[in-house]
């Protein structure tokens, strides 16, 4: 397929004294002056057309510099930009927010704020994200020591070659995973500190301006609500039933993924992976091997590069059908539907079992490659399902749903998005294309192999909930349509390119892997310095960027219809927060 | 399992003419029998075990034939429950509070290694190593995820030790409190365990000391 290429942008000719290029050996994109950066991001957007901020994360180079690392795409499709902001790494650390010009940077900054203490300049609400307000110390921080610390990397001296086995509690001197500053005391201690900051956030919603003396009401939902799809908490305003605010608190899952990736060596975090999306681990792998794969520079054999296709797009259709059967949970269809979704997950989670040994912690893929070919019965059955039964089972779930009275009313115009405000927020996946955008990373900037398959991006135009529905039953048919190909087309042969090896060897460089997840747009920056542990493993979750955006959509709404648009977002909780 | 010919045979003579229409047993036996048989765990989930759990509620594995497919949203009406995922410092409030609200008699199952003892994520920051550091548990089933397989006979062996318990010894018919209470941790610069509050003063003067020094 040929594809246009436009001219290479020279950022540092048009921006001279602002922009000069990385030319640190592995590194690519430009590096910009912390001063010319919002008027370089502008122009970024408005002229060159860089629309969707997708990734905004720090990187601490220990000891003297610490970095911003920003990655903008084209909604047209195309390969992005990088452009980093350098800063001397002394406290206070100082960067413009690009909030005012990509929204959709707001929780990637205080998440960045938050493990790496930079302090983003006219951010609308910097306050901390994973963890909580007073917890000490910026977590990702090369010289932040967290109470398990051992060593700096795995493998561990005292685990190997000699393997004498301690616990990690022994060590601390809490006898805990504890760490306290000296001289703390507890009794000094105020406990609502956590939630003071949150509060005073909302606090100029409380007062309503109409002539009617009517109070407004401040209600949490979550951590533990049953319509919140795990450990999310919300916190909303409410004029009557209706939102005028809401405030979603993350983090109560916040499991450590890239201070454990960064002690781990590169092939250890391929199961941990596995965790993030829980219910796609095949796409996760995939998203981190594209990107160890880059900075190696490795090919993956053909078998391979089809059998990713086909886990990707199995894991696609059941992460929808889930989906489908969980909304339909949150309206109030208790448990049917999602029995009837899970009833064909089973199937899809035999043939993952079948491949690579485990339902649902795959950890099937590996730095050129997968680990291990898929059997021949499993291959049967995976014919069986894609052409006879998965087909009949959509159709199915179409002429139960999407007609029905009930789901049309309380799904039609609900949520509302308008394509600029959804590229404006950064929110990819099935949710943006919903809003009439046909941004998908599969023909977007193709990975793998799926410039070889004909299948349509699935794009519908009025962006509510009704509409993120149905496309979610468009993909899983285009799903199948590349499955059908993948099947026909897959050639025999080895699915690994190098042999298998428990140390990888990892030039120093950076690189961002990104695929269209079932999700949205699942991206790792891995950044290595040559050594075996990544310097910077930091993955850009679409479960988390897509909720900047949960406040736009739900206000207006009725409280009842935040639980339906939380739902049809599809957020889940280990990615979201990592 | 109750062997249900052993409850009709209870040792006495029992008249013809009322065979067949009586149960004679113990009333520990009817009673554990009546409470193991409809296990209302809470619907709760933290992380991926999540998951499972609610493919164990699904076709294939189908829970309800334990009579344990009534998730219940609140603890209030729930007898058990199930620590399903990666157990954080942010989330464990939540969790204490949550399992204080329960009534008695009330039974926690960690389900896989993270709530067991932090599985994978135990070198993590902001990581409970195990949900016993809180709460007492009854069972716990290891895996990343346990399988559903796994899951059922970690809720038969609870069901084993509800046929164990006695009426006379258990601890919601006794004199005091009916209930467990357990003070909630408090989120501070880390974790603060209130039942701890004395040792970790102790601890951080003592740091404090050997920095001076």
């Amino acid at each position: 397929m040929a594809t246009v290429t436009a001219p290479a942008l020279d950022l540092a000719a048009r921006f001279p004294q602002a922009v000069r290029p990385d030319t640190r050996p592995g590194y690519s994109g430009w590096i910009v002056e912390k001063d010319h950066l919002l008027e370089v991001a502008t122009a970024l957007r408005d002229e060159f057309g860089y629309d969707l901020l997708s990734s905004v994360t720090g990187v601490d180079y220990y000891p003297d510099t610490m970095e911003v690392v920003y990655h903008a795409y084209k909604t047209t499709g195309g390969p992005g930009i990088v452009f980093k902001v350098q800063v001397p790494r002394q406290d206070p650390i100082e960067v413009p927010s690009v909030t005012p010009i990509w929204a959709g940077a707001e929780f990637q900054e205080r998440e960045a704020w938050d493990l790496l203490g930079i302090r983003f300049v006219g951010h609308p609400d910097l306050r901390r994200i994973l963890t909580w307000e007073g917890f000490a110390g910026h977590p990702l921080r090369k010289d932040w020591k967290e109470p398990f610390y051992e060593e700096e990397a795995k493998p561990y001296k005292s685990r190997w070659p000699d393997g004498k086995f301690f616990y990690a509690e022994e060590k601390n001197p809490f006898k805990d995973n504890l760490k306290f500053p000296p001289d703390f005391n507890p009794e000094d201690w105020t406990p609502d500190k956590a939630d003071a900051l949150l509060y005073a956030s909302l606090a100029r919603y409380l007062k309503s301006d109409d002539e009617l003396k009517t109070d407004r009401v401040i209600i949490n939902l979550g951590p533990q609500h049953p319509s919140t799809h795990g450990v999310f908490r919300a916190v909303a305003v409410l004029d009557g039933e209706t939102v005028v605010a809401l405030k979603p608190v993350v983090g109560y899952l916040h499991r450590n993924h890239e201070k454990i990736g960064e002690r781990n060596t590169f092939l250890q975090n391929m199961p941990f992976t596995d965790r993030l999306d829980y219910f796609n681990s095949m796409s996760n792998n995939w998203a981190y091997a594209l990107a160890v794969e880059k900075l190696m520079g490795i090919q993956v054999p053909e078998r391979a590069e089809y059998l990713r296709v086909i886990m990707a797009e199995l894991s696609r259709i059941q992460n929808h059908l889930i989906l489908i059967g969980m909304l339909l949970n949150d309206l109030g269809a208790y448990f049917t539907p999602s029995l009837y979704a899970f009833e064909e997950r089973e199937l899809i989670l035999d043939i993952f079992e079948a491949a690579s040994g485990s339902r649902m912690m795959c950890n099937y893929h590996r730095f050129g490659g997968v680990v291990r070919d898929i059997p021949p019965e499993a291959l049967q059955k995976l014919k069986g399902l894609v052409y006879d039964r998965l087909p009949r089972k959509v159709d199915e779930f179409d002429r139960l749903l999407t007609e029905n009275e009930i789901l049309v009313s309380r799904l039609k115009g609900v949520g509302k998005l308008s394509a600029e405000d959804a590229i404006r927020y950064s929110i990819t996946g099935p949710v943006l294309r919903a809003c009439g955008v046909p941004y998908d990373v599969r023909r977007a900037e193709p990975y793998g192999i799926y410039d070889r398959f004909d299948f349509d991006v699935a794009v519908r135009y009025n962006g509510d909930v009704y509409d993120w529905y149905l496309i979610r039953l468009d993909e899983i048919r285009q799903s199948l349509r590349i499955l059908d190909q993948a099947i026909r087309q897959m050639p025999e042969g080895p699915v690994m390119s190098t042999k298998p090896q428990y140390q990888v060897r990892v030039p120093p460089g950076e690189a961002y892997g990104r695929i269209e997840a079932p999700k949205g747009e699942l991206g790792f920056y891995v950044v290595s310095n040559g050594k075996p542990n990544p310097w910077r493993y930091h993955v850009r979750a679409p479960s988390f960027v897509n909720i900047t955006a949960l406040e736009k959509m739900c206000v207006g709404n009725k409280i009842a219809d935040f639980v339906v648009i939380l739902g049809a977002i599809d957020i889940v909780l280990g990615e979201l927060d990592r | 399992m109750v062997d249900h010919s052993e409850l009709q045979v209870p040792g006495y003579e029992i008249p013809p003419e009322m065979q067949g229409q009586v149960v004679i047993t113990t009333l520990d036996r009817i009673y554990n029998w009546g409470r193991r048989s409809s296990l209302w765990p809470m619907m709760f989930g933290l992380a991926c075990c999540a998951i499972e759990m609610i493919a164990v509620q699904a076709p294939r594995f189908d829970l309800a034939r334990f009579g344990m497919e009534v998730m219940r949203p609140s603890p209030r009406q729930s007898d058990v429950m199930i620590v399903a995922g990666t157990v954080t410092k942010k989330m464990v409030p939540a969790v204490v509070r949550l399992y204080n609200q329960m009534p008695e008699p009330k039974y926690v199952v960690a389900m896989g290694a993270c709530a067991s003892s932090g599985g994978p994520f135990k070198a993590g920051y902001n990581v409970v190593a195990g949900i016993d550091k809180f709460i007492p548990v009854d069972v716990y089933i290891p895996g990343c995820p346990p399988t559903p397989e796994a899951l059922i006979y970690g809720m038969m062996k609870l069901q084993e030790k509800i046929d164990k318990q006695s009426i006379r010894q258990v601890r919601w018919y006794q004199k005091g409190p009916d209930s467990v209470q357990i003070p909630v941790p408090i989120l501070g610069p880390d974790l603060i365990d209130p039942r701890r509050a004395e040792e970790l003063k102790r601890i951080a003067a003592a740091q404090a000391q050997t920095q001076e020094g």
